[in-house]
């Protein structure tokens, strides 16, 4: 399996502003989708998808592959973004997002989009099937990792605490969920009395790093969009695979809407359609795309 | 006579001593369940979940996607309602080989009461896409259909029943997923009963032939999918039928046949026996029977009484 694709920080942070763009491009032709959580997820999607887990697109059934689950499944294009630059299936394809017939549905569904592990959408639900690869994967002496991406809104629903309570019972140091914290969610709660527009973070009173670590997690803090604290906080996490027998929580700090000035920290871009000249904004901050000529990824674009 | 329960719990346990794929997954209920029985024999493939059903639901598709084909245990009442979300979206969306042992199902579960009574999980799981729904008569039926399972690339339902009942099959019996059973033929009534209530409909059906009746009666082991051809053949040009289920009257068994009726044009009259669109209570098995009309003397009764309507005497 090939990995490690791209080769530095400045080459990730280029893959990225090219799958934000990705992003606003579909969803502005499809007239459907969520913008505000794909872009704050991109940075952690991109460097897990271009460096850090052990992949490869040619074989996206590999059952010694690593897994990743997008728990947040309304999230679904900022994935496909990722897939289809990453070489799953070609770019093109995006502009089918939320057609009928499509393979690329509103949320991801396995059966459809090739290197979707598991199907999402009702959310909640992505960190106790991720719990069960990584059961399967010890009690079958596999030796690879699984990581999951959760909304801090997300994590509102019950069912994550049953998976976070679980989890470590089984020593399940080969799972890693990676908590987005953009610190907003669909409409969430006003932060003050008299702007209705001022939302207020919906783990803003959890002292969430205390609490995975009072469950029995290993926890790792960092900027969600510096991709040295990420590929910092993945090698950690990895470390502690078959080492310290208890599972990772990543709580990344991220902005909703990263990337781009209009959608950038506001609950109003948690969904929406760009206007034609919203798209040309778009492009013209986040259309510096690299050069991908000298990677391993151009032949799989190719 | 034995308990569903305690065969569940035995047959998993033998299968699993050639079957790697075989794992059990308990709510922590599993003395109630006797998933305790497995656990003993094979504590290596034998998971504690807690008392967290929709993590259960959530791990067992996620060890389903290494090839596990995994068995989750609880009462039943739980999987079907507080872990639905779940069974909708991961197995029965992805079609994941993921088993739903529904301990205490229907109205007997140890005078638990209504809480924990699953009255509507035939009409709950009946309409999940891709799950095939299963309610066995006795342990012969059970072990029958617990092997068919295990070797089944899909989602399952298996209803189980606390107590044991009167055998209605013995071990020849042979289970064809989708078929009705044919107990008996006869010409007053055709008589389509389903789970453990088949036993008791058996028992009161033969107190009605003692009084000169005679009627056709269908077990229905298998009420998704259905082969509603050998349904509709075995209904024939009857007049009425009687549906028999330990079940709400509400998207269960009655109303299964009835789609086989109206939508063949059989025009036969349906009477439902089953629990009325209510709520049931605490109880020893005896009362509640009684109480709630499916004891074998209550089935008769109503029977005599359908058929008073199309004959009057």
């Amino acid at each position: 399996m090939n990995r490690n694709d791209a080769k530095n920080v400045e080459e990730l942070a280029a893959i990225a502003r090219q799958g934000r763009l990705k992003v606003i491009e579909t969803v502005t032709s499809s007239k459907a989708g969520h913008v505000g959580g794909p872009l704050s997820a991109m940075d952690l999607m991109v460097a897990l998808y271009f460096h850090q887990m052990n992949i490869d697109p040619a074989e996206p059934a590999n059952p010694d592959r690593d897994r990743f689950i997008l728990s947040k499944g309304h999230c679904a294009i900022g994935l496909y973004s990722v897939l289809a630059l990453r070489g799953y299936f070609p770019v093109e394809e995006l502009a089918t997002f939320d057609h009928g017939d499509s393979r690329l549905q509103g949320h991801p569904d396995m059966k459809l989009t090739p290197g979707v592990d598991s199907s999402t959408g009702s959310l909640g639900q992505g960190l106790s099937a991720a719990s069960g690869m990584a059961i399967a994967a010890k009690k079958l002496g596999k030796d690879f990792h699984t990581w999951v991406v959760l909304g801090d809104g997300e994590i509102e629903e019950g069912m994550v605490w049953e998976t976070v309570i679980c989890a470590p019972r089984y020593g399940l140091d080969n799972l890693t969920a990676i908590v987005d914290l953009n610190g907003l969610q669909q409409y969430g709660w006003p932060a003050s009395a008299t702007d209705r527009f001022d939302r207020s973070e919906p783990m803003g009173h959890v002292d969430l790093p205390a609490v995975f670590r009072g469950f029995g997690w290993n926890t790792i803090e960092i900027d969600g969009h510096d991709y040295g604290e990420i590929l910092a906080a993945y090698d950690e996490a990895e470390s502690y695979r078959g080492a310290s027998g208890k599972p990772t929580a990543i709580i990344a700090s991220t902005i909703k809407g990263y990337g781009l000035s209009y959608t950038q920290a506001t609950f109003k871009w948690h969904n929406g359609v760009p206007t034609p000249e919203q798209l040309a904004t778009a492009r013209h901050e986040l259309g510096d795309a690299i050069d991908i000529s000298d990677t391993d990824k151009a032949e799989a674009l190719a | 006579m034995k308990a569903q329960r305690v065969v569940w719990g035995e047959t998993l346990t033998k299968l699993a001593e050639t079957d790697d794929r075989i794992l059990v997954i308990d709510g922590d209920l599993a003395s109630s369940t006797r998933a305790d029985i497995f656990a003993e024999a094979h504590p290596d493939r034998f998971i504690q979940a807690g008392i967290a059903e929709q993590n259960m639901v959530g791990m067992a598709f996620g060890m389903s996607t290494l090839g596990f084909r995994p068995w989750l245990s609880s009462f039943g009442v739980f999987l079907t309602n507080r872990a639905l979300d779940q069974v909708r979206m991961l197995v029965s969306q992805t079609k994941a080989p993921v088993r739903l042992a529904a301990a205490y199902s229907g109205l007997l579960n140890g005078a638990s009461g209504k809480t924990h009574q699953d009255l509507e999980d035939l009409a709950v799981m009946r309409a999940l896409p891709n799950m095939t729904v299963l309610a066995p008569a006795d342990e012969h039926e059970l072990r029958a259909v617990i092997e068919w399972a295990a070797n089944y690339d899909g989602p399952v339902y298996l209803r189980l029943a606390r107590d044991a009942v009167t055998e209605v099959f013995d071990e020849t019996y042979e289970f064809v997923m989708g078929a009705p059973v044919s107990l008996a033929e006869g010409n007053d009534a055709v008589v389509v009963s389903t789970g453990v209530q088949t036993s008791r409909t058996v028992d009161a059906l033969d107190q009605l032939r003692a009084q000169g009746r005679s009627f056709a009666h269908v077990h229905l082991p298998t009420l998704k999918p259905v082969d509603t051809d050998a349904l509709s053949a075995l209904i024939g040009d009857a007049r009425q039928i009687f549906t028999v289920e330990e079940h709400s009257v509400v998207g269960g068994l009655g109303d299964l046949v009835s789609e086989v009726v109206t939508s063949r044009g059989l025009g036969a009259r349906l009477d439902r026996i089953g629990l009325a669109d209510g709520w049931a209570e605490s109880g020893p098995n005896d009362f509640l029977l009684e109480k709630y009309g499916l004891s074998a003397e209550k089935v008769a009764a109503r029977v005599l009484a359908g058929l008073e309507v199309l004959a009057p005497a």
